[in-house]
């Protein structure tokens, strides 16, 4: 009996068959785990562990590696500030106090009505839009502690559904078909062209 | 006066708002130089790459050509495209990912091309949603279009090419540790030697790895030749290069400009980039090349953008980002913020790394926010001594990766040109700033 939904089991699945080793499919697979879930359960790492054929142990030892995966629940909303240098310089750290003052909860935490975690990021790479944050990996370009409140109250009232998907990196990520090229196609590939090199290179001798 | 007349040549649909789509970029000579490419045997477009003199716009700068060569000897099995942009204030890859996806999958089905390799993944940093969705986005387009699959554009090479996102970890931007990222586990750097990817890369097999804006420049390069793209820059530095400039300027942004022709100068202050310091202010310091990078003061702003001369300056272009701390910046917050991005990124594999970073963090943090010791200037480049012995430039490695030998540039360098501050912190008892 799968944890996962079907449709999420469907897309696990294809993802699993585009690697050479099934192993590979990890962080592709802990994200589609996220985001059904909303954070890494039990059950969704055994189910990663079954599809990787590794263990949940292993499974759960690789996800805390990365800070994208929640082993505990988090709100409908992650809540991203960063304070890192090009942020620091444009009062990044003030602004990570606002956004706690606004949203009612500690750096770190969640609010008790389970809609909103606020974390401090590192780099989010968008520094030309200092202090940088980001919704559900989201870039959402509120700058000034007046457009983030605004902000807060959007996704307080269901506004920005569209914009901001609740959890899951992936969610819009769709691979059209698998693999096309043949596994012996490109072997016979490798054997004709490592032949006519080699033959042109004899030639030019 | 900065020169701009170099053309564009990633940037070129910057201006587009659809820039990311195969409609736009079809009709801006999207997939022409693959087309062309397919034409020439797979050697005469790793020629044209050689003479390009393209260097990797990763941050180590190593010669994308030779990469490459370095593998003709033994059939390549993966090429891997490193997307995992993470070195602080370094946006140039989110830019190419977001905005020219196709130009990006063009460039990486050309190399694939050249060095006959059928098996590519693009490996793109996970907190990159939108830049997931739109390259994803771009290989299913490519798929339908022909250029990708079997047999693409009718010719006799099949590739396929698979997007595989990131979970957050700036230590995967290392090739060794995205390559561990890429065999779903955690982000541990190998020892060099013997994985090198080239030789012992992803399954332990042959594989060469390179950044989004290297494999960007690709498709201009095979449509004018690398002689062109020679002709561009000067020295070792050929060629355009994206700088994301960011901190304290009018107008921070993704810059792409010849490189050696321009300064720093010209990149802060001329009107048409970066508009000058905010609000008039003096320059304090400039960080070229990622956090990693041992800081300049105004003195080297009529220093060449070009990879030898800022190396011969005791610096790097690094990454391609340059930061830029005005008189009203504090650069004790800075270099301890910049340190403790360090101790939350170590993977933690090597002591000097994991608990050297950890060190110099509490000990600048103190400095900062009040309990510092006129010692701790002493104690502080002691640590970053035991980290990179010498404190020279490049620094000297006592790990696994360059992140440790990274973590003492900021430190050694704000207190090497700015002792001062760090006393005025120990007399004032934390920041004079706040």
């Amino acid at each position: 009996m799968s944890h996962f939904h079907p449709e999420i089991r469907q897309r696990a699945e294809e993802l699993v068959a585009l690697y050479p080793r099934a192993r590979s499919a990890m962080l592709p697979l802990l994200h589609l785990a996220q985001e059904q879930d909303g954070y890494l359960s039990q059950a969704g790492i055994d189910e990663v562990a079954a599809l990787t054929g590794t263990t949940s142990a292993d499974v759960r030892g690789t996800a805390a590696f990365y800070d994208m995966f929640h082993l505990e629940p988090v709100g409908k909303y992650v809540v991203g500030v960063c304070t890192n240098i090009a942020c620091l310089l444009a009062g990044g750290e003030e602004f990570l106090e606002h956004a706690a003052k606004t949203l009612g909860c500690a750096v770190g935490s969640t609010t008790s009505d389970g809609l909103f975690t606020l974390e401090e990021t590192e780099c989010l790479a968008d520094c030309d839009r200092a202090p940088c944050v980001q919704v559900n990996h989201r870039y959402v370009r509120t700058t000034t502690p007046a457009t983030f409140d605004a902000l807060v109250d959007d996704l307080r009232q269901g506004k920005l559904d569209a914009d901001v998907p609740a959890h899951g990196t992936l969610i819009r990520v769709r691979r059209s078909g698998g693999l096309r090229a043949p596994r012996q196609e490109i072997a016979d590939q490798r054997v004709r062209s490592s032949a006519a090199r080699a033959q042109r290179a004899e030639e030019a001798k | 006066m900065a020169v701009l007349d170099s053309p564009r040549i990633v940037s070129s649909r910057a201006e587009f708002a659809d820039g990311h789509t195969l409609s736009r970029y079809l009709a801006t000579g999207g997939y022409v130089a693959l087309r062309k490419a397919l034409t020439m045997f797979p050697e005469q477009v790793a020629a044209e790459v050689d003479a390009a003199s393209l260097l990797g716009r990763g941050g180590a700068g190593f010669p994308a050509g030779r990469k490459w060569s370095m593998l003709r000897k033994s059939p390549v099995s993966y090429l891997v495209v490193n997307g995992d942009e993470s070195e602080p204030a370094t946006f140039k890859d989110h830019f190419l990912v977001e905005r020219d996806p196709h130009q990006l999958i063009e460039g990486v089905i050309i190399a694939a091309y050249a060095l006959q390799v059928s098996q590519a993944f693009i490996y793109v940093r996970g907190e990159f949603a939108l830049g997931l969705e739109r390259v994803q986005q771009a290989v299913n387009d490519a798929y339908a279009e022909g250029a990708l699959g079997s047999k693409i554009f009718g010719s006799d090479f099949s590739i396929d090419v698979v997007v595989h996102p990131g979970a957050g970890a700036y230590i995967c931007g290392e090739e060794t540790a995205l390559i561990e990222g890429l065999e779903g586990k955690r982000g541990f750097p190998r020892i060099k030697p013997p994985f090198f990817p080239a030789v012992t890369g992803l399954y332990g097999e042959p594989t060469v790895v390179n950044n989004v804006e290297t494999m960007s420049n690709l498709p201009w390069i095979v449509n004018n030749g690398g002689a062109a793209f020679a002709a561009l820059g000067a020295g070792r530095s050929t060629g355009t290069r994206l700088f994301a400039l960011a901190g304290r300027v009018n107008n921070p942004g993704v810059y792409e400009i010849e490189m050696v022709k321009n300064t720093f100068r010209d990149l802060i202050f001329d009107p048409r980039l970066g508009g000058g310091v905010k609000d008039g202010r003096a320059l304090k310091a400039i960080i070229p090349g990622g956090v990693s990078a041992p800081w300049f003061g105004p003195d080297l702003l009529d220093l060449p953008l070009g990879q030898d001369e800022v190396g011969e300056k005791g610096s790097m272009l690094g990454s391609g980002s340059v930061v830029v701390l005005d008189e009203t910046s504090c650069v004790v917050r800075a270099a301890w913020r910049i340190t403790k991005f360090f101790s939350r990124e170590s993977c933690g594999q090597c002591t000097p790394c994991r608990e050297g970073s950890g060190w110099i963090e509490r000990a600048m943090y103190r400095l900062e926010h009040g309990g510092g010791r006129m010692e701790d200037m002493d104690l502080l480049l002691d640590l970053c001594d035991n980290i990179a012995p010498g404190l020279s430039w490049p620094p000297q490695q006592t790990t696994i990766c360059v992140l440790g030998s990274s973590i003492p540039s900021s430190v050694h360098s704000a207190i090497a040109m700015f002792p001062d501050d760090f006393k005025a912190h120990v007399i004032h008892g934390g920041c004079p700033h706040d």
